[in-house]
C-alpha cells in the first residue's frame, strides 16, 4: 500500500471559468452529490486516510519571516496567482493506477451545466519507509 | 512467563483456533469472528479469577459455539423459521491441529488483494485489533475497519472454502501464505521512527505466524527458510537507526548490538532446510542474510559467498533488484568495475529507478570518482520515496562535494 496526497487546483479552465457561487443551484447540487460520492466510495473502499476542502483564497495569509524581525503577513486574495489549492485527498491504495483512476475521477466532477470540470489534480506520493537493506 | 503478559499471549494462540473451529462449523466468517471475540473477552474476564480451565482451547470453543447457537437461534426466532439449519454442537473437543492453517490460507487467499488479505490476516489469525492495525498502517481505524469487512464479504461472495489446498494448489497456495508474512515483516521492520512500536508489532506478528506455519510444516524448506530470513534480518533490527532514526548502512552498522540469539536460531533453521534439497527463495535470502550476520566486522564478510549465492537467486528469479545486488557483490569481490559494468545491463529493466543511481554512486565512489558519484546520489535522492533513504544519499552527495 502506498499513500499518495491528490491536491485540487481551481483554476480558469477552458471548460469552466465561472466560479461556483455565479453557478445554477442544481449545477452546486450535483457538484456536491459528487463529491459525496466520491468521498463514500474511497472510505468503503478503505481508501481513504483523509480529505478536506480548503477556505477560498480571500481568507488566505501568507507569512514570511526573517527570523530577526517581525513576520511580515500578507492578506489574499493573490491576484498574480491565476490558480490555488481548493482541497486535497489523501488516500492509502494497492497501486500508483489506482490513485490515477481516482485522480481522473475527481478531475471530472461536474461543474456548470453538468459539464465534467477538468480541473487538474496533482498526485503525489507520499514519502515512506526505506526498503529493506542489503 | 506467568500473569497478564502470559494470559494474553495464549489468548493470542488459541484465537485463530478457535475461530478456525468455529468457521468450519458454521461456514460463517463475520459471525463466527464475533462469537470468538465474546468467548476470548469472557476468557479475558474470568481466568484471572477463576484460574485458567485446564483445557483453555476446548473451553473457548464451547463457549464460542455456544455464542453462535443461540445467536443463531434468535435470529431464526425473529424470523420464525423453524427448519433452521442448525448442527449439534460439539461434545467436548473436536480441534484439529490444522486449523490455523487453514485459516491462514484463507485469509491469505489470492482471490484477495495483498492489502486485504495482509488485513485479513492480522485481524484474524493475528488476533490483532482493528486499532493496532490501523495505527501500524497508519491509516484511520475506520478506514482499516471497512478494508477488513469489505475482505470478509470477498471472501463469502467468492465461496472460498474453509479448508485446505488441494495437492495441485498446495504450492502456489504456500506462497501466497509465506508472501504475505514476509509483507507483514517489511512492513514492521523497515518502520521509521515515528510508528515505530505499532510496526515493530508488526514485524514480531509475521514471525509468531511464521514459526505457526514453520511448526506445522516442519518438512517444507521454504516455510524455514522465510522464519530464518524474518530472524536474520530482524536481529539486526536494534543496530539500523541512529538515535534521529537515521539509517545506517550494513557496513556501518555496530555488530556487536545485533541479536546473536536470533541469529544463531536462523542460522540453524537455514541451513538445516538447506539439508533438503529444495532450495527456494526465500532460502537464498535467508542464506545471505546469514553470510552477513556471521561476520562480526564488515571487511569479514565473505563476499564470494555472498556473490555464488545472489547469482542463483538471479537465475532463479529474474529480478532486476536481485541482479542489482549481485552488481555490489561482485563488486566486492572483483572490484568496482566489475559491479559497474553488470550495472549497465540493468540501465534498460531499472530506468529511473532511484536504486540503480543510488548503486552507481556507491560504486563510483569506490572507484574513486567523486564527482559521478556527486551526480547519481543526487538523482537516487531525488527519486526515492523513503524520507530517510533520501536523507542518508543528501549527506552522502554533500560529504563528496
Amino acid at each position: 500500500m502506498t499513500k499518495y496526497l491528490l491536491l485540487m487546483n481551481y483554476e480558469a479552465t477552458e471548460v469552466c471559468s465561472v466560479p461556483m457561487t455565479e453557478w445554477a443551484p442544481e449545477d452546486i447540487k450535483a457538484h456536491i452529490a459528487f463529491q459525496q460520492a466520491l468521498g463514500r466510495e474511497l472510505s468503503e473502499r478503505g481508501e481513504l486516510v483523509g480529505a478536506e476542502g480548503l477556505s477560498g483564497p480571500e481568507l488566505a495569509k501568507i507569512v514570511t519571516f526573517d527570523g530577526v524581525t517581525s513576520p511580515v503577513v500578507t492578506d489574499g486574495p493573490f491576484p498574480e496567482s491565476k490558480e490555488f489549492l481548493a482541497g486535497y485527498w489523501m488516500v492509502d491504495v494497492e497501486s500508483e493506477e489506482r490513485a490515477l483512476e481516482i485522480a481522473a475521477k475527481a478531475s471530472a466532477a461536474p461543474g456548470l451545466g453538468g459539464k465534467p470540470l477538468q480541473q487538474p489534480i496533482h498526485v503525489r506520493e507520499v514519502m515512506s519507509a526505506p526498503s529493506v537493506d542489503v | 512467563m506467568t500473569g497478564p503478559a502470559a494470559a494474553e499471549d495464549l489468548l493470542r494462540e488459541l484465537a485463530p483456533q478457535v475461530l478456525g473451529v468455529v468457521i468450519r462449523r458454521f461456514g460463517d466468517f463475520d459471525a463466527a469472528e464475533d462469537a470468538v471475540q465474546e468467548a476470548l473477552l469472557a476468557a479475558a474476564l474470568q481466568w484471572p479469577s477463576e484460574g485458567t480451565p485446564d483445557n483453555p482451547r476446548g473451553w473457548l470453543i464451547q463457549v464460542a459455539i455456544r455464542r453462535m447457537t443461540d445467536q443463531i437461534r434468535s435470529d431464526t426466532a425473529r424470523r420464525r423459521r423453524e427448519d433452521a439449519v442448525l448442527q449439534e454442537p460439539p461434545s467436548g473437543e473436536v480441534l484439529d491441529r490444522d486449523d490455523t492453517l487453514v485459516l491462514l490460507f484463507m485469509c491469505c487467499h489470492p482471490a484477495l488483494s495483498q492489502t486485504s488479505a495482509i488485513a485479513l490476516t492480522l485481524r484474524a489469525v493475528g488476533g490483532l485489533a482493528t486499532a493496532e492495525i490501523a495505527s501500524a498502517f497508519l491509516v484511520p481505524e475506520t478506514t482499516m475497519a471497512q478494508r477488513i469487512s469489505r475482505a470478509k464479504q470477498r471472501i463469502k461472495s467468492s465461496g472460498v472454502p474453509f479448508r485446505m489446498p488441494t495437492a495441485d494448489e498446495w504450492a502456489q497456495r504456500l506462497r501466497s501464505v509465506l508472501h504475505v508474512l514476509y509483507l507483514i515483516f517489511n512492513e514492521g521492520y523497515t518502520s521509521t521512527a515515528g510508528a515505530e512500536l505499532q510496526r515493530v508489532e508488526l514485524s514480531h506478528e509475521a514471525i509468531r505466524l511464521g514459526r505457526a506455519v514453520h511448526g506445522q510444516l516442519p518438512d517444507d524448506p521454504e516455510a524455514a527458510g522465510l522464519l530464518a530470513l524474518m530472524l536474520l534480518t530482524d536481529a539486526r533490527r536494534p543496530a539500523r537507526n541512529g538515535p534521529h532514526g537515521e539509517l545506517i548502512p550494513l557496513a556501518e552498522q555496530d555488530r556487536s548490538r545485533w541479536d546473536r540469539t536470533l541469529i544463531n536460531e536462523g542460522s540453524g533453521l537455514i541451513m538445516a532446510a538447506f539439508a533438503k534439497e529444495a532450495i527456494g527463495p526465500y532460502q537464498l535470502q535467508a542464506a545471505i542474510a546469514a553470510v552477513h550476520d556471521d561476520a562480526r566486522h564488515a571487511d569479514e564478510t565473505d563476499w564470494p559467498q555472498i556473490l555464488g549465492l545472489y547469482g542463483l537467486l538471479e537465475r532463479m528469479t529474474g529480478n532486476p533488484m536481485v541482479s542489482l545486488n549481485r552488481a555490489i557483490a561482485a563488486a566486492m569481490v572483483e572490484g568496482p568495475a566489475a559491479g559497474l559494468k553488470l550495472l549497465d545491463d540493468l540501465d534498460e529493466r531499472l530506468a529511473g529507478h532511484y536504486r540503480l543511481d543510488a548503486v552507481r554512486a556507491h560504486l563510483l565512489e569506490m572507484s574513486g570518482d567523486p564527482q559521478a558519484a556527486i551526480k547519481h546520489y543526487q538523482a537516487a535522492a531525488s527519486r526515492t520515496t523513503s524520507l530517510p533513504e533520501q536523507q542518508y544519499l543528501t549527506m552522502k552527495a554533500a560529504q563528496l562535494r
